[in-house]
């Protein structure tokens, strides 16, 4: 259970365009692994690669050690996918999209309540796809995407378009899909779901490769400063400027922000002045990581 | 959808060596079951291919079944005319079946009423020589009345010659329909107006099924599913000869029951033309999906290809009058053959020799086309 997934040195070229340039990774068995980046960045292309959709224009992909581009029916038995768009039978129920996919897939359909119940809509099971919300629909394809219980499931951007309840719900899902067992690869541009789901992420821009690490180590080695924030009452700017350890001082609508490398100082130093009132410290994210490295323009 | 459970499947090696018939029909069976629950619960697909066509049957139904008793002419004599006035009662009863005259003293008044349109013709006697002033502006009309002066002319002459003579005239003239007299235009629209419903409906139902699939990215996520291309072509053909056999049958379930139609005994030869016509059409309609990017377009390609078609091919109306080049083009046009067929074994009594060259020609087409659509068929949009 769980397949090994290999990329090495691909590139893939449209015309004059590389939208994927000389990217290696691995994942190992039972991993859930992050392909992350802005939109354009070939996040995309990279999974459909991997996939099957597309053909490297160079290097190679694998899994388990066989080329997915040449689609052999019992390899695609073992691989679950979920495309960017809502690939669904115009018109069928819910449940009959399961019962058709299930079919695809030669399995017998008989877990089909449980598979919906696992992504909220069991409710919905005889609403036509017409007639279901965004994140229903996306739910409905993750469950598309599980009904053959593969062994490897492919998720290209799963949790957008949800609102967060029906997001963390899904998150949910997704990692008791990879908790059975199953390696699961997911693209997204949301931080904190890489950082909540993943083991490792691969952070994709320009189509290629900037980093592949844990979020954790990505984080720790970013030495992010860590903000304090401040009630504007609490101390005076000048104050604040004058402490031991503080980088910068800012003033916004939420009031003082304190940026600092050595919070345990600046805390310390708040605390003797009884100067807490508000306080609030957050340490760097996924996100910063992200934003450190592929800036901040817009993006396709 | 019922779902028979093999356990069998789920634990078997993965191995295609094991992919039998059996297994394959399955994924076929479930992409044909799929599609055609999209094509029944979509009331705008059905209304294109079974009420749409239905409403030309009725309304070409009605129209052209009271054709026989067309009005008679209005014809205004000035003057005494004796070929009509002085005819012998019997003949003076068919004159009137055909014309219906009204007299006139002024002759520029009467001629005024027929340049405005409000008669036909005017007829005027001069020492024996009958004139008949019709207006240019409807030929049909004028021709007509042409023709049916002449022959009142002619039958007032014969009684002259047999009155004076004593001898019946030398020659005499009927008139016979080669179709038994039953033949009304029921006869002829059913089948014809059959051959275009469900020439539109494989078209469109092929080429809207296509876009619809590449654009929501069924096709691709088919392509990463175990299911062959051919499986989903064959779905697509499956469902379509089902909605052509139930066309074919409300079709002549309704001309049989409610105008009249009367079907000879080669009847159910329609079904092979039938099957062939839409195996053509389909192919029409790939093509037109695979070249469009939107469900607009390939819709507005198909009635562009299948519209103008459907008149060249006589399908609302005979194309016996058309010029000569207009009948070569409509020999080039699948749907003529497939028309042709239809009216054959459905009304002119003809047997299977009829169908042998219309099956030939649109299994040709499908080929042909198949193969073009082949080419030029694309996953993703």
């Amino acid at each position: 259970m769980g397949v090994r997934i290999e990329v090495d040195h691909l590139t893939m070229r449209y015309g004059a365009v590389t939208a994927v340039e000389d990217i290696s990774f691995t994942v190992e068995p039972g991993e859930f692994f992050g392909l992350l980046g802005p939109n354009g960045a070939g996040k995309t292309t990279t999974l459909e690669t991997i996939e099957g959709l597309r053909e490297p224009t160079e290097g190679r992909v694998a899994i388990d050690g066989r080329d997915p581009a040449r689609r052999e029916p019992d390899l695609q038995r073992r691989i679950g996918v979920q495309l960017q768009s809502s690939a669904f039978f115009e018109r069928l129920t819910a449940v009959e999209q399961l019962q058709t996919f299930g079919s695809i897939y030669g399995v017998p359909t008989s877990r089909l309540d449980e598979l919906l119940e696992q992504v909220g809509l069991t409710e919905k099971a005889t609403a036509q796809v017409e007639d279901l919300s965004g994140g229903q629909k996306q739910r409905l394809s993750i469950a598309c995407a599980l009904v053959h219980d593969p062994e490897v499931v492919f998720l290209d951007e799963p949790t957008a378009a949800l609102d967060p309840q029906a997001r963390r719900n899904l998150w949910d899902v997704l990692r008791g899909i990879n908790e059975s067992g199953r390696t699961v690869v997911l693209t997204t541009h949301y931080m904190e779901e890489a950082e909540e789901l993943c083991d490792r992420v691969a952070i994709v821009d320009h189509g290629q490769l900037l980093q592949l690490d844990t979020p954790a180590t990505l984080i720790r080695r970013l030495d992010a400063a860590t903000r304090i924030g401040l009630a504007v009452e609490a101390i005076s700017i000048d104050e604040a400027r004058a402490l031991p350890g503080v980088q910068t001082v800012a003033v916004g609508s939420a009031g003082l922000v304190i940026e600092t490398r050595d919070a345990a100082t600046v805390l310390g130093e708040l605390g003797r002045r009884e100067a807490l009132e508000g306080l609030s410290v957050s340490k760097g994210t996924l996100e910063d990581v992200f934003l450190d490295l592929t800036g901040r323009e817009y993006r396709a | 959808m019922s779902t028979s459970t093999e356990p069998e499947t789920r634990t078997q090696a993965p191995a295609h060596a094991g992919a039998g018939d059996a297994k394959a029909a399955r994924p076929l069976k479930a992409l044909t079951v799929a599609m055609f629950k999209g094509f029944v619960r979509d009331r705008m697909t059905l209304f294109w291919a079974i009420a749409f066509p239905l409403m030309f049957l009725v309304l070409f139904g009605g129209i052209f079944t009271n054709q026989g008793d067309a009005e008679a002419a209005d014809v205004i004599v000035v003057g005494t005319v004796s070929a009509i006035d002085d005819a012998p009662a019997e003949a003076r009863k068919s004159i009137d079946q055909a014309i219906s005259i009204t007299r006139e003293d002024d002759l520029d008044a009467a001629l005024e009423k027929v340049r405005d349109g409000d008669a036909t013709a005017v007829v005027t006697e001069d020492d024996g020589e009958v004139t008949v002033h019709y207006s240019a502006a409807d030929a049909v009309a004028g021709a007509q009345i042409q023709g049916v002066m002449q022959a009142i002319v002619q039958q007032a002459n014969t009684a002259v010659y047999q009155q004076t003579t004593g001898q019946p005239p030398a020659f005499t003239f009927a008139a016979s329909q080669v179709e038994d007299d039953s033949l009304e235009a029921i006869q002829y629209v059913t089948p014809s107006l059959l051959g275009w419903a469900v020439a539109m409906s494989a078209t469109f139902g092929a080429a809207a099924n296509l876009v619809m699939w590449r654009k929501s990215g069924l096709l691709r996520r088919l392509r990463l599913a175990p299911v062959s291309t051919s499986s989903v072509v064959l779905a697509r053909v499956g469902v379509s000869l089902v909605i052509a056999m139930v066309q074919a049958v409300i079709f002549v379930g309704l001309g049989v029951g409610a105008f009249g139609l009367q079907l000879s005994g080669w009847w159910p030869l329609m079904v092979p033309l039938l099957l062939a016509g839409t195996l053509a059409f389909l192919s029409i309609g790939m093509l037109a999906g695979a070249v469009s990017k939107t469900e607009e377009g390939a819709v507005g390609l198909a009635n562009f290809i299948v519209l103008p078609m459907a008149f060249l091919s006589g399908s609302f109306f005979p194309l016996d009058g058309a010029p000569a080049w207009l009948r070569v083009v409509s020999n080039c046009l699948p749907l003529k053959h497939l028309n042709q067929g239809m009216l054959d074994v459905m009304v002119r009594e003809q047997g299977p020799s009829a169908i042998v060259l219309p099956i030939v020609i649109l299994l040709a087409f499908a080929a042909v086309f198949a193969a073009v659509s082949a080419k030029l068929f694309r996953w993703e949009a």
